[in-house]
């Protein structure tokens, strides 16, 4: 590990990256992964990359900033860097996220409290760089000196920080290597929020300087108010795809499969993650063999964004945010629907439930609701003929923060696994005070340069040492392990760390979604839904 | 002599109040911003907050009525004012320092509050504090004050010296932050010196705060706790206007934070609230924000820059 980094370290000229990790300062795993030697090694950023992005803040690159030309190009960026920061902190910029900002810039104790919590700074090996507070520490400094026009005795009182481009580089980058997770927050003894600064840094840099995560807003927000789906597809493809599900469904279970689109006045509105559609189909499949079962009036939309749940803004752009969460709206609108289901999407739960409810006014403020809830409902109202033993192998849950922490869904998803699963054991902790998987705020659907090494290494080293936990008492590559994960995003982060770490061939361990689970214990459905093939 | 310790304690008190509001005003002035509850959220159903949980735990939640657990919010506030169960929670290492230097600040607001009864009392009802209870009076507010000063003097120095011996914080430290604990140190130390050196001649506290009341010019404050008195009267004028004000801040991040919940339904206050921060006008400047100042928020939401537009 590179020496202990200050915060007037972040305006040091030229790029040369503040911090460095090595395996052997990381934070232990459990067997199998103890040996950090035995550790992949981090590929290193090539030349090419270093000599044209900034990349001066750590091991990795998320962002891949050009870098500018000139000092005047410097110059230019650190006004407009400036010229944002002031806009954070007026209502007509910001009404949004003001008042909680203001707070946490004004009243942290610098207590150190909220470092234990984070995953990524325990992770790392407790590395300064990613302490909660070191990124809000240099953001209090620049809002007093800067917003708040501080002189001398504010420096004295708050601390003092040179303004440069190498700061306001590193700084963009810094905002990319928090989950948002706000499992500090919970900590603060102020109520001072880390995971807020790091969100409203981004969305500075987004709505401001136009700097954000390519997966997050190109391939993201931005393709989803093109053509209606981050994946891609058209409606006219989701259809397609949808169907050849449903065949494949039939198939699998016995069990005529249709999935109902455009239903005017149907009782619900399902919004997959679309990704689900294309990575994990057996999940948008499970979901129709559940609903149709157990009578549900439900339906698809097609119209645009109204077939893909995600909604990226939350992460970075507010602008972005609101356009979305109104698409979605109004497609629950067009159809007349009674409610709109979210399926298995954390952020999707979090963005259009909590986040939207005070975006969305008058008739397009329709109610929404958890899958969670509709599933406990039908599951345990027995609404559909289960068959527990069929479920009979080492389950874990995985709790979304965005469904769980900061939506407070926690409950309905364990009901059901309680009820069919009956080697079901918790990760330590869980509930409200899990551990991100690592994949939150958009790190799942992010693999530029070298950035799946630092996910897996630190952003996801703390969940895989609770599965490998969870999962210790069957650690045998003959005995099927299955981590229940109801999330597109989190099944992203275990897909690719799983596999990065070689767990279903050496450990059999397997994740996927909740109703995998119901529908391979569906007594009317043929045994085997779970094939457990890696996928 | 004794004028200027009035004054000072007067302008201390006035300003401590003043700038308290102000700060409290500025953060309940903001506009309501975007839900951004944590979980639990004390005022939830009991079986809920258990686990965490919210009505959205609940199938078709909005035709459920909720109601407001004030028990349970009460159950995390207090304790959390009184013996910072948070820190108690998450970083007891502190705790041990925090705990006596804030309940020593509320043990000492208490014995104030005490002086002052006892003092307007006296001059009042004198007949009623000449006996028993007047006597109860005397001990209660001597004990609860120098417990109070002991304590947050004891737990202001354990905070400079893990402030200056602690690795995790000496990056974040300021010189103000040193500053600002030796401000509390010395202006109790010299209280209590000034106490305990006072010459046998010395009027007594309740003298003192009858004399602060009437403006009494005769009582003569000795020299050493007038200098504390002043110091104490600077200290509680400075505490507003820094981060240690947290004791505002607090209650806005717990109840217009961590804990705002409310649902915004049709018609709804919060509704009128949000249809008046629609008609904002954002200067936003990255050109997929489609602000120029003069569109507002509605126009810049209801905008889909690629709509129609080939992938
Ligand atoms: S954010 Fe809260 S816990 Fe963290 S240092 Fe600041 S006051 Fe302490
Ligand atoms: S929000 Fe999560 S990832 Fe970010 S600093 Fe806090 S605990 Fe760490």
């Amino acid at each position: 590990m590179t020496d202990k980094i200050k915060l007037t370290d972040m305006s040091l000229p030229g790029r040369k990256p503040l911090a460095h990790v090595e395996n052997k300062d990381l934070m232990p795993l459990p067997y199998p992964l103890e040996s950090p030697e035995k550790d992949h090694g981090w590929t290193a950023l090539t030349e090419k990359v270093m000599g044209a992005v900034e990349c001066g803040l750590d091991d990795t690159c998320a962002l891949n900033i050009p870098q500018p030309k000139t000092k005047e190009e410097e110059d230019e960026l650190v006004k407009k860097f400036l010229a944002g920061l002031d806009k954070l902190f007026t209502k007509e910029n910001n009404w949004t996220f003001l008042q909680p900002l203001v707070l946490s810039m004004e009243h942290c104790a610098k207590c150190q409290t909220c470092s234990d919590a984070c995953h990524i700074y325990e992770a790392s090996g407790g590395n300064e760089l990613y302490r909660p507070t070191f990124r809000s520490e240099i953001v209090r400094r620049l809002y007093f000196k800067s917003v708040k026009h501080g002189g001398v005795l504010s420096a004295w009182q708050h601390g003092d920080i040179e303004i440069n481009w190498p700061l306001v580089a590193r700084l963009a980058e810094l905002a990319y290597r928090c989950n948002l997770c706000r499992r500090c927050a919970q900590t603060c003894p102020i109520g001072a929020d880390n995971g807020l600064v790091a969100h409203e840094l981004r969305k500075l840099f987004s709505m401001e300087l136009g700097i954000s995560a390519k997966e997050c807003h190109d391939n993201g927000s931005v393709l989803q108010l093109k053509v209606g789906s981050s994946t891609g597809m058209s409606s006219l493809v989701v259809k397609d795809n949808i169907e050849f599900i449903d065949e494949d469904m039939t198939e699998k279970t016995g069990i005529k499969v249709e999935t109902p689109w455009d239903v005017e006045g149907a009782d619900v509105l399902l919004i997959h993650n679309a990704g689900e559609i294309m990575a994990w189909p057996e999940n948008p499949g499970a979901f129709a063999v559940i609903l149709n079962a157990a009578g549900i009036k439900w339906t698809l939309s097609s119209e645009l964004a109204g077939y893909d749940s995600i909604n990226y803004g939350l992460w970075y752009d507010d602008a972005q945010f609101a356009r979305v969460a109104i698409k979605h709206a109004q497609a629950a609108k067009k159809l007349g629907v009674k409610k709109i289901v979210l399926g298995e999407c954390g952020h999707a739960h979090k963005a259009l439930s909590v986040i939207a409810d005070r975006v969305l006014t008058g008739d397009l403020n329709i109610p929404r609701e958890s899958s969670m809830t509709l599933l406990r409902d039908i599951v345990m109202n027995g609404r559909l003929k289960l068959d527990p033993s069929r479920n009979d192998f080492p389950v874990t849950l995985h709790d979304p923060c965005n469904m769980v922490r900061l939506m407070g869904v926690v409950e309905p998803q364990r009901e059901v696994i309680r009820k069919i699963c009956p080697q079901f054991r918790e990760m330590w902790p869980h509930g409200v005070d899990n551990y991100c998987c690592g994949g939150g705020s958009g790190f799942a659907i992010m693999s530029g340069n070298n950035f799946q090494d630092w996910r897996f290494h630190v952003s996801g080293r703390k969940k895989m040492e609770q599965v490998l936990n969870a999962f210790s008492d069957c650690m045998d590559p003959s005995i099927h392990k299955y981590i229940c994960a109801p999330c597109s995003n989190c099944k992203g982060q275990f897909r690719d760390m799983l596999a990065y770490y070689d767990m279903w061939a050496k450990q059999s361990i397997l994740y996927g979604g909740l109703v995998e689970l119901i529908v391979n214990c569906m007594v009317d459905a043929k045994p085997g839904f779970i094939d457990w093939e890696w996928h | 002599m004794s004028v200027l310790v009035y004054l000072a304690l007067y302008a201390g008190a006035a300003v401590f109040v003043a700038a308290s509001l102000v700060r409290a005003w500025m953060y309940a002035r903001a506009p309501l911003h975007l839900r951004w509850e944590l979980y639990p959220v004390p005022h939830e159903d009991p079986a809920k907050v258990k686990h965490g949980g919210s009505y959205f735990e609940d199938k078709d939640w909005w035709t459920h009525k909720r109601a407001y657990n004030l028990a349970g919010e009460l159950g995390v506030m207090v304790p959390e004012m009184l013996f910072l169960k948070a820190l108690h929670e998450f970083n007891r290492k502190l705790w041990y320092r925090s705990f006596p230097f804030h309940f020593g600040l509320y043990l000492l607001i208490g014995a104030c509050g005490l002086l002052l009864l006892a003092a307007l009392l006296g001059l009042f009802a004198p007949a009623l504090m000449a006996g028993a209870l007047g006597m109860a009076f005397h001990w209660l507010y001597t004990v609860v004050g120098v417990a109070g000063v002991a304590l947050a003097l004891v737990g202001a120095v354990g905070l400079l010296h893990r402030r200056l011996t602690d690795e995790d914080l000496k990056t974040y430290t300021t010189a103000g932050d040193i500053f600002n604990l030796l401000f509390f140190i010395v202006s109790f130390g010299v209280l209590c010196a000034g106490f305990l050196l006072r010459g046998p001649g010395a009027p007594g506290v309740l003298a003192m705060v009858q004399g602060l009341l009437t403006f009494n010019r005769t009582i003569e404050v000795p020299g050493l706790l007038a200098v504390g008195i002043v110091l104490c009267a600077l200290l509680a004028a400075y505490i507003p206007l820094t981060h240690m004000s947290h004791f505002v801040g607090k209650y806005f991040t717990y109840h217009d934070v961590r804990w705002n919940d409310q649902v915004n339904l049709r018609g709804s206050k919060i509704e009128a609230k949000l249809v008046e921060y629609l008609t904002y006008k954002p200067t936003w400047s990255a050109p997929h924000v489609t602000a120029d100042g003069k569109r507002t928020w509605a126009d810049v939401a209801t905008t889909n820059p690629w709509e129609g537009a080939k992938k």
